[in-house]
């Protein structure tokens, strides 16, 4: 979701100060769990940035899966073993990633990988993943346009966050002209093609559509805010969709209340911002403002289930105002869905694993069950909250049901007519239209 | 057709009983509208807001007020509605009998954007003949917005009354506003209207003009005519606004390059490392109002300047000390320089990563930097014009400290002619120190500054670094007033540029003519004269 290009210079300067530090944890870490024989163990690969630009949103997640494999220890393990987390920090670094991913499956030999954040390290991972043939569980929600028989997506595709969304205000706020605001990189470009080509199907036209990019990290807001106000002026109502990168959300917040922007007149949706992000906030100028995730922190639960995560969580990180959000929530199911297909086929061999997949249920954290489709994406209710004074999120609507995230978008013109199956045919980009396999060449 | 009617006389009978039932419970529509609040149902809310405004009943207006402050509780479970005032004592909103406590089974009454927008029409009407100016006032400009018919005759009948001038004025735009909506209202009252609004001329305005439908010609004519004028206004205020912008911009700009005007303007000192310079001030500010919150809240307010201070004293002697222990050993080597000083930007991140966490740190805004103003037809809002002022203040003082003290003389001295200086008798070892010192710690101060309008995250000074570098270099080395000028100029260039080729570009553009700049001018706007250079 968020990368920096300006970084991969930066990072890539600093690649050996960092391999250092991780060499440090990587070894801390070894030394922890360096006294059981390997056979007794199954390796997980944790392949999260612990530093850099994005430690600011992954190293929570690094946390979680320590949790779930602690959790799942706690139960007796998988198959009669341990679970073995193997932690390297590949510090924001695209190409590092994909090179600390090769480390965890050739030198580490893991079973699976649970990582990455933004597109352009998933990207940069693929590669890896096909030639060692391994698993990774993808986290994060992404623009869609893939499904590749390694990755399994556990965060939402476009119309399992972005399309709900836009119906909402719609249907709810009347709205009937947009702003589609975002960073300028992969994941909003392509949402924001898939979110006009949608409004345009809904009979929104043109001149009602203002779209805007800004670099990353953009602090300095007063025109794109002033330009959003008089947008906003022309006698129909207006919302902004906002695919801005976490780290730029803050200044632009604080210029939208400062320049009165109330969500009453033009609500702001926001596809990045989750309760990790609201943390560094004073939310009160944003209540009101809405967020479109797949899990909210505050969602109660009848079974109790999101109440018991919380309670654990914050236990196990010692922190009592440690958050929960969106991405953990796709870990946990994917970390869930793999425990099981393991226990199904009763081996960790990937190739066993990815075909025990498709088909495997977990529980997710908001009362539902969501299902791994051939796609390699699952099934997730949507949820739309507004912002509170205290950073949570209030729910104010919700999918009836489970919403099935698509790989491939209906609402582009090269991409509708394909889907991905890895059951029945075996591919990831089949053409409905003309019965054919893409194959790994388009 | 049985079926059908046999359906229908078994609902009408069900209905009847229901009302038969719930007789005795609720005595009218007023109490039957508050029990409404209790279903926690959105649509369910929306109509018991707008039957409790339009009821008269005296209690309507403590109850949407409440409403509106997420102070009506209502009970899930007795369908009990409360209004808990802000003294604390409670009241039962349907009879307005006190309770001597709200049932803990009670929560606040939820809102959505779209409710809110009716407790505001809402609230417009009731409040229209408030005691209080400011309420009076507010009301008006909500009216205005919701711009509904039923808000007409309170509109009348306060302007009837009203004797406060911008009130009345307000008032006679809100009921303009009415009128150019209604139905049923004469060509004459219309095109009064038109004139109204025209007088107002801002973009709410233009809003309500072009989005009025179907009118009668003269008014469309009337309206065509003001919207072209408004048009007009509004696009010289905009040029206003893109020049203030840059203004702005200039002097974040340049409040993150003064620093560094000294460090590498004046010393030569490649130092990558003061973006995180900038960064410990930020993180000076945040520990301070850490402190603030926990132990002084009263203080929070003179937050910002318990923070200069102690940013400058912070970032200064981590200045002196990296100055001491790594610059010293690599002067006129810029390469080296330039490498250590990228990998101590690195410690630096990271040690405070570890410190705080890799999360944004929340730093609050003082209530004197929150908001906006209006002038004319631009917004400006108090923390950049603080900002502004602040800038130009630490300009004045740093440029008045280089001219009329003695160390600022000794840094002078030694920054032109090292040598020479020496044989003065100036300890050039301790100038230097200080000088880097000095530049470090006015980065500190920009951290606090900066705190206000970004991020607060280990990354914080990563953004900086490169506008800062352009900066200097635009402006010419070694020269305090091309870095002035040199931010402003960036600035004023950048925000004019922004609304016709966007943000990315813009920046681009920039970066472009900046590059054509210095092959025409390879020192800078202000290039220094003088054997000083060749030293």
């Amino acid at each position: 979701m968020f990368n920096k290009s300006t970084h991969d210079i930066a990072a890539s300067f600093s690649r050996r100060g960092v391999l250092a530090a991780t060499a440090g944890l990587v070894l801390g870490l070894a030394s922890l769990t360096g006294a059981k024989a390997a056979d007794d163990t199954i390796k997980v690969g944790v392949l999260h940035s612990l530093s850099g630009t994005m430690a600011i949103s992954e190293t929570t997640l690094k946390d979680t899966i320590l949790f779930l494999i602690d959790e799942q220890n706690k139960k007796g393990g998988l198959l009669g073993k341990k679970l073995e987390a193997v932690v390297v920090d590949p510090a924001s670094n695209w190409p590092l990633f994909a090179e600390k991913a090769r480390e965890l499956i050739t030198k580490d030999k893991v079973s699976a990988v649970f990582g990455c954040w933004t597109s352009v390290s998933r990207k940069s991972v693929l590669p890896v993943f096909k030639e060692l043939n391994n698993i990774l569980f993808y986290p994060v929600q992404y623009e869609g346009e893939e499904s590749e028989r390694n990755v399994f997506y556990t965060g939402a595709a476009p119309n399992q966050q972005a399309i709900p969304a836009v119906d909402y205000l719609m249907k709810e706020e009347k709205v009937k002209r947009w702003v589609l605001a975002g960073t300028d990189y992969v994941y909003p470009r392509t949402t924001n093609k898939i979110l006009e080509a949608y409004l345009k199907s809904k009979g929104v036209a043109q001149e009602d559509i203002m779209i805007n990019y800004t670099p990353f990290g953009h602090s300095d807001w007063q025109t794109i805010v002033a330009d959003i106000k008089k947008f906003g002026s022309a006698g129909k109502k207006t919302a902004v969709v906002s695919t801005i990168n976490g780290d730029a959300n803050v200044p632009f917040y604080k210029e939208l209340g400062n320049q009165g922007i109330k969500a009453k007149d033009i609500p702001v949706v926001a596809f990045s911002v989750g309760e990790e992000e609201l943390a560094g906030i004073d939310t009160k100028p944003l209540v009101g403002h809405l967020a479109a995730w797949n899990y909210f922190e505050s969602i109660k639960t009848k079974d109790g289930s999101n109440e018991k995560f919380i309670k654990d969580w914050q236990a196990y990180t010692k922190n009592p105002k440690r958050v929960t959000n969106d991405p953990m929530e796709a870990h946990v199911i994917g970390f869930n869905m793999w425990v099981k297909a393991v226990e199904k086929v009763k081996s960790t061999d990937p190739d066993k694993v990815i075909d025990a997949l498709p088909g495997i249920e977990a529980p997710n954290l908001t009362g539902g069950v969501s299902k791994m489709l051939p796609n390699h994406h699952i099934t997730k209710p949507v949820f739309i909250g507004e912002i509170k004074a205290n950073g949570q999120f209030d729910v104010v609507w919700k999918t009836p049901g489970l919403v099935a995230g698509d790989a491939w978008s209906k609402e582009l013109e090269g991409s509708k007519d394909l889907i991905g199956d890895w059951v029945g045919k075996k591919c990831g980009n089949f053409n409905t239209k003309t019965n054919k396999c893409l194959g790994s060449g388009s | 057709m049985p079926a059908h009617l046999s359906a229908r006389l078994c609902s009408l009978v069900l209905s009847l009983f229901l009302i038969a039932f719930a007789l005795p419970a609720f005595a009218g529509p007023f109490e039957d509208a508050v029990a409404k609040f209790a279903n926690d149902d959105f649509s369910d809310t929306e109509e018991a807001i707008g039957v409790v405004a339009g009821s008269g009943n005296k209690l309507a207006f403590p109850i949407i007020s409440a409403l509106q402050d997420g102070r009506l509780m209502a009970d899930p479970d007795s369908k009990k509605v409360y209004v808990t005032g802000a003294d604390g004592k409670s009241i039962d909103a349907a009879t307005g009998e006190a309770v001597a406590s709200v049932p803990d089974s009670a929560s606040a009454v939820r809102l959505n954007n779209r409710l809110r927008r009716s407790v505001d029409a809402a609230l417009g009407s009731l409040t229209l003949q408030s005691p209080d100016v400011e309420t009076r006032l507010q009301a008006a400009q909500s009216v205005f917005k919701s711009h509904e018919e039923t808000a007409l005759e309170a509109v009348d009948a306060a302007l009837a009354k009203e004797t406060n001038r911008s009130v009345k004025t307000a008032l006679g735009e809100a009921r303009a506003a009415i009128l150019l909506f209604k139905s049923d209202a004469t060509e004459v009252e219309k095109l009064e209207a038109v004139a109204t609004l025209k007088a107002r001329g801002d973009q709410e305005v233009l809003a309500l003009l072009t989005g009025m439908g179907d009118q009668p010609a003269s008014v469309t004519k009337a309206a065509a005519s003001a919207i072209g004028s408004i048009q007009n206004s509004l696009a010289v205020w905009s040029m206003v606004q893109n020049a203030w912008y840059g203004l702005s911009l200039g002097s974040v700009l340049l409040l993150a390059a003064i620093g560094l005007a000294i460090t590498f303007g004046v010393m030569g000192v490649i130092n990558m490392a003061h973006g995180e310079m900038v960064m410990i001030g930020a993180y000076t500010t945040f520990v301070v109002q850490e402190v603030i919150r926990t132990r002084y809240p009263g203080l929070f307010d003179y937050s910002l300047l318990i923070a200069v201070p102690l940013a400058f004293v912070v970032a200064g002697a981590i200045g002196v000390l990296i100055e001491r222990s790594i610059i010293r050993f690599l002067y006129g080597r810029p390469l080296e320089t330039l490498l250590a000083t990228w990998g101590l930007s690195l410690v630096l991140q990271q040690a405070v990563r570890t410190m705080f966490g890799p999360t944004n740190r929340e730093v609050g805004n003082p209530s004197w930097m929150s908001g906006a103003f209006e002038l004319g037809q631009i917004t400006i809002t108090y923390n950049r014009l603080w900002i502004l002022c602040f800038t130009l203040a630490v300009f004045a003082i740093l440029l008045a400290m280089l001219r009329y003290t003695v160390l600022g003389l000794e840094m002078r001295a030694v920054t032109q002619n090292r040598r020479m200086a020496a044989s003065m008798g100036i300890a050039t070892s301790r100038v230097d120190a200080l000088t880097f010192g000095l530049g470090s710690g006015i980065a500190g101060i920009a951290g606090v500054a900066l705190s206000q309008i970004d991020n607060v995250s280990p990354n914080l000074g990563q953004s900086y670094i490169i506008d800062s570098f352009m900066v200097v270099v635009f402006g010419g080395v070694g020269n305090l007033w091309g870095t002035l000028v040199g931010a402003f100029t960036l600035g004023i260039a950048n925000k004019f540029l922004e609304p016709v080729a966007g943000a990315v570009l813009g920046k681009i553009a920039i970066l472009v003519l900046i590059i054509l700049f210095i092959q025409k001018r390879p020192r800078g706007l202000f290039a220094l004269k003088g054997r000083a250079v060749e030293a």
